[in-house]
């Protein structure tokens, strides 16, 4: 059984940074990810990192931004340090060997993005993620003899003691398909969001919120699961990320009519407003009769105001995919876009250590909420995110293993795991398929719980959830092997992604106001006096999801209306 | 919506049987992946088939296969096109990349080959000192420069068809050399003299590449590694004038000047000049060893003595003109993906401009003072 002191489980930015800062402390790290590191889904962040290190900035002003694109959901006191720590962050990457591009000074170059209130956004053309992904993968390459890396595990189970701490983590490893109790004195989940339970997604097939849910089965609090980013350009064909650095750029959004109409809905930052106003707007549009597109359920956005030669050296990654997935030149005409499911701003609850209140267990980037986002998640924030803490949370989780002797790990979990596999390859061909259960999934999610969401949709969301989650018990599988049998691994992934979706529902019901990216067709407005708090949602040994509340904190800013 | 067929090749290593194929009939619209033809055979007929695959949107690296026995990414591969590929039979052909060992199905063991070679490589930065306080301060070029080879994304397309590997299969290849490039070019890197005199003695490093295109073809993000080997050897030899010994330097040299002088390539004089020269003593076993190759070309008359010893083409003024101009600048010219064009076409358009005005107000003020007009 191995045994070290942190268990990292998902090895994109937040599970790499984590595992960096835990070994730099003389702590045994071990990292383990379902896929190979740089396939993470982090390697899909493509417009860039926030942090004021402009000497005109200020990280105030970082925090207030993110503040007010949070609606005022976002704890300040979390915020305030991911803004404050951003700069030496950054520093500390670009140290590392991330190839930031510069402008004519050689320093680093800073691009403008929505909801900021000027240019912050540092950048490697438009692969961001890519490049920190690979960059901190050469860093665990550097480092390999402090940090053991166990790639493509698939995670079944945290492990808990009788004493309710997390100890470790059951896992299959894929290729051979044995199963492994990993034994730790901290546990740091890092393995990202859950965007695979809405059809269509710019979520990587892998996002299947399975830290989410195995946080919440093993008794861990989730909050703000309500909160899911409809990002305002995605390809209309297939779903596909045209990031927002486009936008930063210059590039327009245009209606049917030609018209710029982000006037209307946010006269002064026009198509640089937060997410959540541009995806509503857009969607108005849309609904309004204004759409483009064989359907007119799109939205033009037009690069070719952008310079040419600037384009082809800073959104190439989008050039490409314009030119791969939809035949479209974005240098000399305009790309068909839509509002798509994005990024959950909810999560495992944790403090600003990456601590849940689990004792032992940790969790930092998209599979956490701290709550940095809040309601709406400003776009470049979320690379910040996964960085500031995982770095705090490994910190953090190995100092609590400093003073600890190794708790005791049984097979206990390890042998019920195995039960749950071997049920599963049992299954006669009498259920239905689990692809089919996942479909039915992501298109009701996408469905009742989008931009728009009211009671009647979010009910019958709720009944199809709670329907599909009996299906799944006899979902049945076909590959019967040992050896990469992904079959089976997408049986216990549909169960992982049910339990977010019920409790993404949940959330959205029971927030009877519109903050942020919730908004209620049948409660339009924002309301601080009864909503202006966190809803946590938790299994409570049930199967069924218990809702409570939890306050916002909030230290220099109080909620004032929110206009761009 | 059209139909496609596919033949996927299947192997499973716990049955003991051999890899065999098996076609799906899927429907899909033509300008769908490929990916998403097996994706829908995995989902809707035989959840055994093996692949792995992540973003769809060719930025994670994972679905590397060959489509009609050419490399690349599953999901970057139009249906229309895999079939304008296909054979007669209209049926397209899926298989595992090659210089790889195979897991299952399409999964290749990426770890006993592809990240092997690269963890060859120091694949980390090894920065200059001191460490500045902020950023490093490099010039603006270097960086989008070497974005090109950033953009790798280790999907082992190039691998799986590199014919250096095939025959040496120690050759550090393509995806490697291509990643040496990026510490090479990168201005904050302290070690570049170190990293290519390390890999131009390594026999199976810089030099062992024998330039035939392949992994440029195969790239799926333009970032050509064929053209950062080159780039590494013009750096080692012209910059750092590193002289190794596999010959390789000199091998370069010898081969420019031939074409200076003869301006299509002159095999006999290749060789001896590779080596210092028909009669310097490294010369000598190179060519006896050669013989049987020489004696071969002859045999097959694809060399004449006559020829071999006379060759009698010398170079047009066309070639030495481009050796005047080339060899006359002051820098190197590189090809680069994300450079194109020149600064004046940067101006900014006018409307853009008043679009970064818009986002670049004064910074706000704690009690967001500010924040109702930002």
């Amino acid at each position: 059984m191995p045994a070290h002191d942190v268990l990292i489980i998902g090895a994109g930015l937040a599970g790499q940074r984590a595992a960096l800062a835990a070994a730099k402390t003389g702590a045994t790290v071990a990292i383990l990810s379902k896929v190979h590191p740089v396939r993470s889904h982090s390697v899909a962040a493509a417009g860039g990192i926030n942090a004021a290190i402009n000497p005109v900035d200020d990280w105030r002003s970082h925090a207030y931004d993110t503040i007010k694109g949070s609606d005022f959901l976002g704890d300040q006191d979390a915020i305030e340090i991911m803004c404050r720590e951003a700069p030496a962050e950054v520093m500390w990457l670009e140290h590392a060997g991330v190839t930031f591009h510069r402008n004519e000074k050689g320093e680093m170059d800073l691009r403008a993005f929505g909801g900021a209130s000027m240019k912050r956004t540092a950048y490697v053309a438009d692969i961001t993620g890519q490049a920190l992904l690979h960059v901190l993968y050469e860093q665990l390459m550097k480092y390999h003899e402090v940090i053991d890396r166990f790639e493509e595990w698939f995670v079944t189970s945290l492990i808990v003691n009788d004493n309710g701490e997390c100890v470790g983590a059951v896992a299959r490893e894929i290729r051979s398909g044995r199963m492994e109790t990993f034994n730790a004195k901290s546990v740091i989940l890092a393995s990202g969001g859950a965007g695979q339970c809405f059809q269509p997604t710019t979520n990587a097939l892998i996002c299947t919120g399975d830290g989410i849910a195995q946080a919440y089965q093993a008794g861990a609090p989730l909050m703000d699961m309500e909160m899911i980013q409809y990002h305002p350009t995605t390809l209309a064909e297939n779903g596909f990320l045209i990031t927002e650095g486009a936008r930063g750029e210059g590039a327009h959004l245009l209606n049917s009519e030609g018209e710029r109409f982000m006037e209307k809905y946010a006269p002064n930052k026009m198509e640089l407003a937060s997410r959540d106003v541009v995806s509503r707007a857009e969607q108005t549009e849309i609904l309004e009769g204004r759409g483009v597109g064989p359907d007119k359920q799109g939205i033009y956005l037009d690069i070719t105001v952008v310079p040419r030669k600037r384009t082809l050296e800073a959104l190439r990654e989008i050039v490409n995919i314009g030119k791969d997935f939809a035949g479209v030149d974005i240098t000399r005409e305009p790309i068909i876009i839509q509002p798509g499911m994005h990024y959950i701003m909810g999560g495992v609850k944790t403090d600003v250590n990456g601590a849940t209140p689990l004792p032992g267990l940790y969790a930092a980037g998209e599979v956490a909420c701290v709550s940095v986002h809040g309601g709406n998640r400003l776009g470049a924030n979320s690379l910040l995110d996964t960085l500031i803490f995982g770095r705090r949370s490994g910190e953090h989780a190995a100092a609590r293993a400093l003073d600890m002797k190794m708790p005791n790990a049984s097979d206990e979990q390890l042998n019920k795991d195995s039960a749950m596999i071997a049920e599963i390859l049992g299954r006669p061909k009498t259920g239905r398929r689990v692809s089919e259960i996942k479909l039915e999934l992501g298109e009701t999610m996408n469905r009742y719980a989008a931009v728009y969401r009211d009671e009647a949709g979010l009910q019958s969301a709720h009944e199809i959830v709670r329907r599909l989650k009996e299906e799944a018990k006899t979902a049945y599988v076909d590959d019967k092997g040992a050896v990469f049998n992904q079959d089976v691994l997408g049986a216990i992934e549909l169960d992982y992604m049910l339990d977010c979706s019920e409790t993404i529902v949940m959330a959205s019901l029971e927030r009877k106001e519109s903050r942020g990216a919730q908004f209620r067709t049948d409660y339009p407005d924002r309301n601080d006096a009864e909503w202006l708090k966190h809803i946590d949602v938790s299994r409570n040994g049930g199967d069924t999801p218990t809702i409570s509340y939890s306050e916002v904190t909030i230290t220099d800013w109080q909620p004032e209306a929110r206009t761009y | 919506m059209a139909e496609f067929k596919l033949k996927i090749r299947r192997y499973d290593p716990q049955s003991g049987a051999a890899p065999y194929w098996d076609e799906h009939t899927v429907e899909l619209e033509p300008h769908r992946s490929v990916l998403e033809g097996i994706l829908q055979a995995r989902n809707e007929k035989d959840g055994s088939i093996g692949v792995r695959c992540s973003c769809r949107a060719a930025i994670c690296g994972s679905c590397g296969v060959r489509v009609n026995g050419k490399p690349g990414l599953a999901c970057h591969t139009h249906l229309d096109d895999a079939l304008a590929s296909a054979g007669e039979d209209g049926v397209i052909e899926v298989e595992p990349m090659g210089n790889m060992p195979i897991i299952k199905d399409l999964i290749v063991d990426m770890d006993a080959v592809h990240w092997k070679k690269i963890q060859r490589v120091t694949p980390w930065l090894i920065g200059k000192e001191p460490v500045p306080e902020r950023e490093y301060i490099v010039s603006r070029e270097s960086m989008i420069d070497v974005t090109q080879s950033m953009a790798c994304i280790q999907c082992g397309a190039c691998v799986s068809d590199c014919l250096s590997m095939e025959v040496d299969p120690l050759f550090i290849g393509p995806a490697a050399l291509a990643k040496t490039y990026r510490f090479v070019g990168d201005p904050r890197d302290a070690a570049h003299e170190q990293r290519l005199k390390d890999l131009g003695e390594d026999k199976h490093g810089i030099y062992d590449c024998t330039h035939c295109f392949k992994c440029i073809e195969a790239c799926p993000k333009g970032v050509a590694p064929m053209n950062q080997i080159m780039r590494l050897r013009r750096i080692a030899g012209n910059d750092f004038h590193i002289k190794d010994r596999n010959n390789g330097e000199r091998h370069e040299m010898a081969f420019v000047k031939n074409i200076e002088k003869n301006g299509i390539l002159h095999e006999a004089d290749l060789l001896p000049d590779s080596y210092g020269g028909k009669f310097h003593p490294r010369a000598v076993p190179e060519l006896i060893s050669s013989l049987p190759i020489v004696m071969t070309a002859l045999l097959r008359r694809k060399m004449t003595p006559a020829k071999a010893l006379l060759h009698p083409h010398r170079a047009p003024d066309g070639v030495k003109k481009i050796y005047e101009i080339v060899e006359g600048r002051d820098e190197r010219n590189e090809f680069n993906l994300y450079i194109s064009g020149t600064d004046a076409d940067n101006e900014p358009n006018p409307e853009v401009a008043a679009a970064a005005e818009v986002a670049e107000p004064a910074a706000v003020a704690p009690d967001g003072s500010e924040g109702s007009s930002a």
